[in-house]
């Protein structure tokens, strides 16, 4: 019997009043890896993700986590998951120390004071622990955010633009930080992002979205030869303006 | 390290696992209230000073009334109970929009925190504001105006109570509507329970509202408290028929009040309102 995949999502649709934010999506994870979830402004990355989370409910189609449907059976594996984006925030008055006990005890984890030393440890935040998260830089707030979604050890993690707004040293230090995550406790991530060398250095798979729909989905490599590209960023440039296979095929 | 994931994966009996997640929030409302002086100063300010100012109206009345001179103490009482009514509500619902201001709603409803469980931070955490704020007016009230509030007795005890179900119901309907319409609907948080102040009767007996009027305040729980509360400073009698009745409609308030909310929150859900937690 084969074992159950940590995300598979089937014919997933989601139609805000009259307008389809993801259109007949389905993809399944294996454990332990590393996916890209690419698309332009309005692809419908952030529906799925948040529908994957049990925050929007689909219109139709499947998705379960873990085994458990969302969103509802989501009780049954919220606390084994979780998630970073940039716009959602940790709350700024509280400190990180603050912060990371709230959620950590809202995600029923043990030897928290343990788990915050070895956060802070882990994440170069062992000074700023004390500090309330608003008087933070923006890199270290991403690092205060990361820390959150890894409170819990989660099993599957969600990542909306991890490294969004951060200078370059900071991003490069978030993408080994998750990189060494994933490899050690062998979790399985999503990872939406609109940094294509981010996505071309950690995932393995990469699905790109167009208007809802997944417009292709391989391994960077294999995107790469049949675009008959140099960079993800190329691939992904042709896929938005239409310049794809089709057009090629056509040609 | 291992056993530390695998316990955290095994999650603790449901109620031990619930009581958890409601201590984690109260303890996430705590760290907020304590690191913000001004937060703490809004909390005693406006009681004060409305009972303050109707004291000073009661005593000046007192003084120049016969009848007024024998209901002492029912604006004053009027006040602290009408506080404990606004000022539930309103702690119910700051902690909530809390978590709007803070962009923090998405990492709450994306966690294992159940709704229920939201709720019941929220109810108890206005019951903590509530006591920062009303307990040291009560004293002001006995220190300047001789009117000891904690002499209605158990009286006291079952207006407290009816209030707060009220105070609370409201607070859980209006969060659904916020959760469901974002934060252009954050006013009826500050504005919604002045509608309720005529037609419950603060201030005066229910026989004062034009008769068509009488049944709707009738049909609203703080009502029954606060023509109880008149009995009980004019003619010296407590009414618990009152209060049953009283007791009764709030239950019914406050099942609707839980029952819209999750509807809310369901709709939210089909519309992708919790991922936009703005206007």
């Amino acid at each position: 019997m084969p074992a159950t995949p940590p995300i598979a999502v089937d014919r997933l649709v989601k139609i805000y009043k009259t307008i389809p934010a993801v259109d007949g999506i389905s993809f399944t994870l294996s454990p332990g890896s590393i996916t890209g979830l690419l698309g332009g402004n309005g692809a419908g990355k952030t529906t799925t993700i948040a529908t994957i989370m049990g925050l929007v409910m689909p219109t139709s189609g499947r998705v379960t986590v873990l085994g458990a449907e969302m969103p509802s059976e989501r009780y049954r594996v919220l606390h084994r998951m979780n998630f970073e984006s940039p716009y959602i925030e940790v709350p700024m008055r509280l400190t990180v120390r603050q912060n990371l006990t709230v959620f950590g005890k809202l995600y029923g984890v043990n030897d928290l004071r343990e788990r915050i030393a070895e956060l802070g440890h882990e994440l170069d935040l062992t000074d700023l622990l004390d500090r309330p998260t608003g008087r933070l830089s923006a890199g270290q707030k991403t690092r205060v955010s990361l820390a959150k979604a890894l409170i819990n050890d989660p099993a599957v993690l969600l990542l909306d633009e991890p490294t969004a707004s951060l200078d370059p040293d900071t991003a490069d230090w978030v993408r080994g930080h998750l990189e060494r995550y994933c490899r050690d406790r062998h979790a399985t991530v999503l990872l939406a992002s609109h940094n294509m060398a981010e996505v071309e250095r950690l995932c393995e798979r990469v699905i790109i979205m167009k208007r809802g729909r997944i417009e292709d989905d391989d391994a960077p490599a294999k995107l790469l030869a049949r675009y008959g590209r140099r960079t993800l960023e190329e691939v992904f440039l042709d896929v938005a303006r239409g310049n794809g296979l089709e057009t090629e095929a056509a040609q | 390290m291992t056993s530390r994931i695998e316990s955290a994966r095994s999650f603790p009996s449901p109620v031990r696992g619930s009581l958890q997640r409601i201590g984690a929030m109260m303890l996430r409302y705590w760290y907020l209230l304590r690191s913000s002086w001004p937060r703490l100063l809004d909390l005693v300010y406006w009681p004060t000073v409305q009972m303050v100012t109707w004291g000073f109206l009661q005593y000046y009345i007192a003084s120049n009334a016969g009848f007024f001179a024998r209901a002492g103490g029912t604006f004053i009482g009027a006040v602290l109970l009408w506080d404990i009514l606004f000022r539930g509500q309103l702690g119910f619902s700051i902690s909530f929009l809390e978590e709007m201001w803070s962009r923090n709603l998405g990492n709450l409803m994306m966690s294992p925190l159940r709704p229920f469980e939201f709720i019941a931070a929220l109810m108890v955490m206005s019951l903590v504001r509530l006591a920062i704020g009303a307990v040291p007016v009560t004293f002001l009230a006995i220190a300047f105006f001789g009117f000891n509030l904690y002499g209605l007795g158990f009286a006291l005890v079952a207006f407290f109570f009816n209030l707060m179900l009220t105070s609370w119901a409201i607070g859980i309907f209006v969060s659904g509507l916020i959760l469901r319409n974002g934060m252009g609907a954050e006013n009826l948080a500050w504005s919604i329970m002045f509608l309720f102040m005529p037609l419950t009767c603060v201030y005066y007996p229910v026989t004062t509202l034009p008769v068509w009027l009488q049944p709707v305040a009738w049909v609203l729980p703080p009502t029954y408290v606060f023509e109880g509360m008149r009995t009980l400073l004019i003619q010296h009698v407590f009414r618990p028929d009152l209060m049953i009745d009283a007791l009764a409609l709030n239950a019914v308030m406050f099942a609707a009040a839980v029952f819209a909310f999750l509807k809310l929150l369901q709709s939210a859900r089909r519309h992708g309102s919790l991922m936009q937690t703005g206007e």
